[in-house]
């Protein structure tokens, strides 16, 4: 039973602390999010419906418990359709890819495409000195790490969806979203890969 | 860019005051000595006080009596007071919602006809955002003090708190994903950290900001709304809960600073 003196503390409590507030439960967030946002262009209204995946990251502020976030990457894994055979495309496609960051957005036409907007949080090849640093940097990554068939599968994934990867990964899943193609991704790979692109040089 | 940015500005400023002759051949000198001298963001003050003073709409009526949260017509410290609750309309609003109230209610325009550009561009500035220089003009050397006390204060910030944290999306980004770690660069830009007090302070007490890349005077407003584009989400309503509670968690973390805007940033 709550006494006087729990009833008053509770309000000295709720006066003193400069912003208390009841708890706002993330599916109330998500209720006023879908009143406030409007469709416009091809940025359609289904982009804010939260997957597990997002659901789970921001519950967690992107620090998912270790069980879970193992796995949710399973599932994202398992979903990935790899093709078969050389996943190894055109590495000077590729940089046209990379280092393109338009697309997708409600402004812009879907009929021109998407790049992957890599250079946005990575540095790659030595000759693009304009990258950013939120993702790691993957200059001469085929050279450190190889460029076999179990190297490209993981750079192929990686691309269409980090989240298999490491669940809360900043980084978007351009293959599960439909923003890149297969043929895309396999350019990418390459770029990053292939000993003959200027990465690996 | 930003000689054409400017030369339109001037245009502009022509354009909206209808001033006597010699009032206007004094003006043309001032604006020449703060285009060649001074910041843009100054011009843009000075146009935004015209537009102030301006009457408009079916009213006639200028924005002379528009209460900002400090009282009808009071604009020192009013920026930096923002956004806040106001009991006329039991919402929290910043201050380009609020002047959308008062040209609504002041001038009597329709939501639509006043909101029918808020973004402009470098050739064609909008009237928000001359008019948001302007009034956070008024501001400098006040403490950043948003509303923090009522109910729907601390709601606003609540939201703002979790909106900045939400993964959101084609692209399963939050605020926090390019805004969450120190000394990260997109490209060339450094993000600031916006959820920490130290970074935000500086920042919230210089927007909204001219850019001097392209040549324009943006507002918190657009600044979230472009954050959303990039994002990859649908668009944000102007004035909405959600825009505003973002501005207020931001300018809430930023409490304390003093305010030294309207800025010019890279």
């Amino acid at each position: 039973m709550m006494t006087k003196w729990m009833l008053g503390a509770g309000l000295a409590a709720l006066v003193l602390s400069p912003l208390a507030i009841a708890e706002l439960s993330d599916q109330e967030v998500q209720k006023i999010i879908k009143r406030d946002f409007k469709a416009k262009g091809q940025a359609k209204m289904d982009r804010l419906d939260q997957d597990v995946v997002q659901q789970v990251c921001t519950q967690a502020h992107d620090k998912p418990p270790a069980d879970v976030a193992k796995a949710l990457e399973s599932d994202q894994l398992t979903a990935i359709p790899f093709p078969s055979g050389s996943l190894m495309g055109n590495w000077k496609n590729g940089g046209k890819i990379a280092w393109s960051g338009k697309g997708m957005q409600w402004n812009e036409d879907p009929k021109k495409g998407a790049g992957g907007g890599c250079y946005n949080c990575h540095e790659i090849a030595p000759q693009r000195t304009s990258f950013g640093t939120i993702g790691p940097s993957l200059r001469a990554f085929g050279k450190k790490r190889g460029s076999g068939p179990d190297m490209q599968k993981y750079v192929y994934g990686k691309i269409y969806n980090a989240k298999a990867y490491n669940l809360c990964s900043n980084m978007p899943r351009f293959g599960t979203t439909g923003t890149l193609t297969e043929q895309q991704i396999k350019d990418l790979v390459a770029y990053v890969l292939d000993p003959s692109a200027p990465n690996n040089k | 860019m930003r000689a054409s940015g400017c030369s339109a500005l001037l245009i502009a400023a022509f354009a909206l005051v209808a001033a006597p002759v010699a009032a206007q051949a004094a003006k043309a000198t001032k604006y020449q000595k703060m285009v060649t001298e001074e910041s843009p963001a100054e011009l843009f003050e000075l146009v935004g006080e015209d537009l102030w003073k301006k009457k408009q709409g079916p009213k006639k009526a200028s924005l002379e009596k528009c209460d900002l949260g400090k009282g009808p017509g009071v604009l020192k410290g009013a920026y930096a007071a923002l956004p806040r609750y106001f009991k006329d309309v039991d919402q929290v609003m910043d201050a380009e919602t609020r002047m959308l109230h008062c040209m609504m209610t002041l001038q009597g325009r329709s939501k639509k006809e006043a909101l029918k550009r808020p973004f402009g561009n470098a050739n064609k500035p909008s009237e928000m955002e001359y008019l948001t220089a302007y009034v956070a003009g008024q501001s400098r050397g006040y403490k950043v003090n948003p509303g923090t006390r009522h109910p729907m204060e601390k709601f606003s910030y609540a939201l703002g708190e979790k909106l900045f944290f939400a993964r959101t999306g084609l692209y399963d980004f939050s605020c926090a994903s390019c805004h969450g770690e120190e000394g990260k660069r997109i490209r060339a830009s450094e993000l600031p950290v916006l959820s920490n007090p130290a970074v935000a302070r500086p920042v919230m007490a210089t927007w909204p900001a001219y850019r001097v890349s392209n040549s324009q005077m943006k507002t918190m407003q657009w600044r979230i709304n472009n954050c959303y584009r990039q994002m990859r989400t649908p668009q944000p309503v102007w004035g909405s809960e959600v825009v505003n509670a973002v501005h207020m968690y931001m300018m809430v973390t930023g409490k304390g600073a003093v305010y030294a805007g309207p800025g010019t940033k890279r």
